[in-house]
């Protein structure tokens, strides 16, 4: 076996070093492959792995911002925010999620069905995404947690800050807000970058409002673990609290409002009549926001829905009433303006009138007797208007209605506003299908069949009468331009001829008059101011004798069901009537006579008459 | 042939120092250096337990090292076949007395430290077929009675690692043997026969597979097939290593590792911890330090006079070189996950003393270059 140095021993190292060239070479291809992987890696694609790799490292913890504040317009607040306590659980944190619950439901309120829902949460979530057990503790809860905190690993008590209504009679307007559902995540867009908990406005400005009253949501970015604990803090953004708005309301006057409606069915709006600013917008009964915001009680809730005023129904904006009587104001404006009666034509009032076969009845079953259009809207004669509604016809009746703002919503971004039909020919057929029948224009010239209104409408429509047949758009938020259009008015009537200083044009350069003479205007004022302050008039009984505080006004009942023949011949009376049968009743006003500043609306569902309800109530009002 | 002999015996304490290969030992010190470094960055800028450990293992090792090279390499031709023989008695010693971690029995536990014998296995197999084919002529290589004898040899350790189960090193044990029988000079035809006979295995063999193995297979072909189960390895190593970039996060700024993205970031993957703190640039340097050892180890064998030396410092060039392309190739993302740690870098004292072993034979190879071994 000794071979060393023999031919066998050189073969062989020679076969061994050509095999080894071989694996040589294959190794260096190899290393080249590593480190072209390593250039392709570490060089080409360094920054894609740096941004995954700090996407693994950060993680960001939302912070909810604080709602913006709504204020009136002497700065009140109506929706605030107050200190809550929450109580907030960490699954990750805790070692036992069994017995947690089994501890908090000593020392807290927790149904069986709450512990139930909440693991179901924890189980679907990241064990480091806290769960909020509960977001409203009373302050002696919040102290027991905290008393035996030390025992409840996991838990969180948190300060926090909640929306909070101090007063209900804003409850309508200013709407609700509450926790975030399906159907909030699909219309608004804006949620999905909202930390979970956040509170979104449901109903009235709260909802119109949301997207800039919401703010901005902040973050805790942390630096964690593959486990997700995390290290340390890396950076905060504490958002940006929500926008603060004020309104137009005065909250004395809404407060007073609402407290003369309590227990009625009603709602009453004042509006500026010179920039639209809404002063009060006050619906009845009332209900309580606050107990929206934090999940309502069942209870509550129930009872809410039975109740068969509908305290939740906004009935300002999206109350329908027909306006009866109040409509008479357009029926005669309209007349005027389309130049088919004159104002001092006489008909006589027997108290029925019978026209295409069928009997049309005045309210006064006795009748008025002869009447001209200035005593017919003071005394509110039906069969007065039964003859100027026949002449003028529907179509143009409704022209100079959709003109004076019904039949259309009155305010931006309020889903429950609806917008009330003003009754044409074309809407008919469009709507029904059915042709329009003579009888029906009669029924309109009173405000009775297929017209329906919002107490928003009514008001716009006094007031656009009231400050000399000017359109304006009402508005709820404060807004400092447009506010001369009072000047403007004034500056008019004073200087008809005269072209306006460029001050006042660049301000108001979209001012819209309503109207083709203005003498019309002035004459349905004129009538108004007879109807509350000329004996006789349908408010005579609720005027005011105070020069400062004279107002004109119009009543108007609607009717809810006909009155069978039996009961016209039983003069049967409002108040006897079942509560739900009974009419509605409507008032439209504008104070002072002499100068006049505010319109109002006054609507009291099943109220009786215009006169004996809703009259009474605006008198209180100024 | 008396000439040779007189050398060895002429030769002090200090010849022989004097004739150790400098570059290799420096090369091995400085990757030492900077695996006691990466290990203290694992512990997390902490003179913690790993770092103590793998500090004492690398100096013990590199001072076994040292002293196996000053073994004549008569003596290590001599003792080969015992030394397979005694790590395969070790093998089946596993079989029925091995520690189990994590589903696999591996560990044999001895006083000072739990023994890993397929660790040695493969500087055993590489020995003990490096002497057979010094024996046998060139011209018996490839008759068939002459290959039975290193096909069992091969087999049988593999077979038990296997069981364990270990595929990461069955395959690299296997992969040292077929490389001796390469150079050795077995046909090309036999090396064709045993693949087609191998692939057609495969598919028992898979049936064979843990589930867990099977799934590192099917996500290496697709690491986005499950990405927080089993393909997180593989991505989480590349974006280690991609967002290291050209110089680095620094030292002890692996956010991957400091944060725990990284799975076993002592061991297997403490090259993407390094390739992370220290960037392209890092990875070069290493990539060139380990690249100077497998040429160094390659010039010792050419430098070798005997069969033997040859065999085994080629053998254990490429095997070095394996080892370290198929821990690289699997942190980058270019082999499946099979669990291969990486020479003198990864923690673990059964791979570094293995790899010691190894290059101290080499290393005698040198001193004794031309020193016959029979």
């Amino acid at each position: 076996m000794i071979n060393f140095g023999s031919g066998n021993t050189v073969i062989k190292s020679k076969l061994i070093s050509r095999r080894m060239f071989v694996l040589s070479a294959a190794k260096t291809i190899v290393f080249c492959g590593i480190f072209g992987r390593l250039v392709s890696l570490q060089i080409n694609e360094a920054t894609k792995y740096k941004t995954l790799s700090d996407k693994n490292r950060f993680r960001e913890w939302k912070l909810a911002p604080q709602r913006g504040i709504i204020k009136d317009y002497f700065d009140k607040e109506i929706a605030s925010n107050e200190k809550v306590y929450q109580l907030h659980i960490t699954p990750e944190n805790s070692p036992n999620l069994e017995t947690l619950f089994f501890r908090l439901k000593t020392i807290l309120n927790l149904s069986d069905k709450r512990i139930f829902y909440l693991k179901r949460k924890i189980a679907k979530q990241k064990p480091w995404e806290p769960i909020i057990v509960s977001d409203n503790l009373t302050w002696s809860e919040f102290s027991r947690i905290n008393l035996f905190l030390h025992e409840l690993p996991g838990v969180e008590p948190i300060v926090s800050v909640a929306r909070q209504y101090p007063d209900q009679s804003t409850a309508h307007l200013v709407g609700y807000v509450s926790q975030v559902s399906q159907k909030d995540l699909q219309k608004k867009q804006y949620l999905k970058d909202m930390s979970v908990g956040i509170a979104v406005g449901k109903t009235g400005l709260e909802n119109k409002l949301d997207k800039d009253i919401i703010g901005k949501v902040g973050f805790q970015r942390y630096e964690v673990n593959a486990f997700g604990k995390r290290i340390k803090q890396i950076q905060v953004d504490p958002g940006e609290s929500g926008k603060d708005y004020r309104t137009t309301l005065d909250l004395e006057v809404q407060k007073y409002t609402s407290k003369v409606l309590e227990d009625k069915a009603a709602s009453v709006c004042v509006m500026d009549i010179y920039n639209g600013d809404i002063i009060t917008i006050a619906s009845s009964p009332s209900y309580d926001p606050n107990s929206f915001v934090h999940g309502i009680d069942k209870k509550y809730w129930n009872e809410l829905i039975s109740n068969e005023k509908k305290p939740l129904n906004n009935k300002a904006i999206a109350g329908l009433y027909p306006p009866g009587s109040t409509i008479k104001i357009i029926v005669a404006l309209s007349a005027l303006e389309n130049d088919i009666w004159n104002p001092k034509k006489y008909v006589n009032c027997s108290g029925v009138t019978e026209l295409y076969g069928e009997k049309f009845h005045c309210w006064k079953k006795k009748g008025h007797g002869p009447m001209n259009m200035r005593s017919a809207i003071q005394r509110s004669c039906d069969v007065y208007f039964y003859e100027v509604a026949r002449l003028l016809g529907v179509d143009r009746l409704s022209e100079t209605a959709k003109k004076f703002g019904l039949g259309k919503k009155v305010l931006d971004g309020f889903i429950e506003e609806r917008a009330g039909v003003v009754p044409s020919t074309t809407w008919k057929r469009k709507f029904i299908g059915k042709n329009w029948y003579l009888g029906e224009t009669l029924h309109s010239g009173i405000g009775q069949g297929y017209f329906q209104s919002t107490p928003l409408q009514l008001c716009l429509m006094t007031a656009q009468i009231a400050n000399g047949g000017f359109e304006i758009k009402p508005r709820i938020l404060v807004n400092d331009k447009k506010n001369n259009l009072r000047e403007y008015i004034k500056y008019k009537n004073e200087n008809p001829n005269e072209p306006l200083p460029i001050d006042m044009l660049v301000s108001n350069f979209d001012l819209n008059p309503l109207f083709r003479n203005q003498e019309n205007i002035n004459f349905i004022k004129d009538a108004m101011f007879a109807a509350t302050n000329e004996a006789g008039g349908t408010s005579f009984r609720s005027r005011y004798n105070d020069q400062k505080f004279m107002f004109a006004g119009k009543t108007g009942s609607s009717q809810i069901k006909r009155f069978t023949a039996l009961q016209r011949e039983l003069e049967i009376k409002q108040k006897d009537i079942e509560y739900k049968d009974r009419d509605h009743a409507l008032f439209v006003a504008f104070a002072p006579y002499k100068d006049p500043k505010y319109a109002i609306s006054v609507v009291v569902e099943h109220g009786g008459t215009g006169s004996g309800s809703a009259a009474p109530i605006a008198k209180k009002n100024n | 042939m008396f000439q040779p002999r007189s050398i060895q015996s002429s030769m002090t304490l200090k010849d022989k120092i004097m004739s150790m290969d400098y570059v290799l030992v420096l090369s091995i010190f400085i990757l030492g250096i900077i695996s006691m470094f990466a290990m203290y960055s694992t512990d997390g800028g902490k003179f913690d337990y790993h770092t103590k450990s793998h500090i004492l293992r690398f100096g013990v090792f590199f001072l076994m090292f040292l002293i196996v090279s000053l073994f004549q390499i008569r003596f290590w031709y001599q003792t080969s076949t015992l030394l397979y023989l005694g790590f395969f008695v070790l093998l089946l010693g596993v079989k029925y007395f091995g520690l189990t971690s994590s589903g696999s029995q591996r560990w044999l536990n001895f006083y000072f430290m739990n023994l890993q014998p397929s660790e040695l296995m493969k500087i055993g197999l590489i020995l003990f077929l490096a002497k057979y084919y010094h024996r046998i002529s060139s011209q018996d290589v490839n008759k068939i009675k002459f290959l039975f004898l290193p096909i069992v040899a091969l087999v049988a350790p593999v077979l038990l690692v296997v069981a364990q189960p270990d595929l990461g090193t069955s395959i690299l044990i296997a992969l040292g043997g077929v490389t001796v029988s390469w150079l050795a000079g077995v046909r090309v035809k036999f090396f064709a026969y045993a693949s087609i006979l191998f692939i057609s295995l495969t598919p028992i063999a898979i049936a064979f597979l843990k589930p867990y193995q099977k799934s590192r297979i099917l996500t290496f072909l697709n690491p986005d097939r499950d990405p927080l189960g089993a393909g997180y390895q593989i991505i989480q190593s590349k974006i280690a290593i991609g967002s290291g970039g050209l110089f680095g996060k620094g030292f002890l700024n692996g956010s991957q590792s400091y944060l725990d993205y990284l799975p076993e970031k002592h061991t297997d993957f403490i090259f993407t911890l390094f390739s992370e703190e220290f960037g392209f640039v890092g990875s070069l340097f290493i990539l060139i330090l380990y690249s100077i050892i497998i040429m160094r180890l390659i010039n010792i064998g050419d430098l070798t006079r005997s069969s033997f030396g040859k065999l085994y410092c080629y053998s254990f060039a490429t095997a070095f070189f394996i080892y370290v392309a198929v821990n690289m190739g699997m942190v980058l993302g270019l082999l499946p996950i099979v669990g291969a740690p990486l020479p003198i870098m990864s923690y673990g004292g059964s791979s570094m003393m293995a790899i010691m072993l190894g290059l101290g034979i080499a290393m005698s190879c040198k001193i004794y270059k031309d020193i016959p071994v029979n």
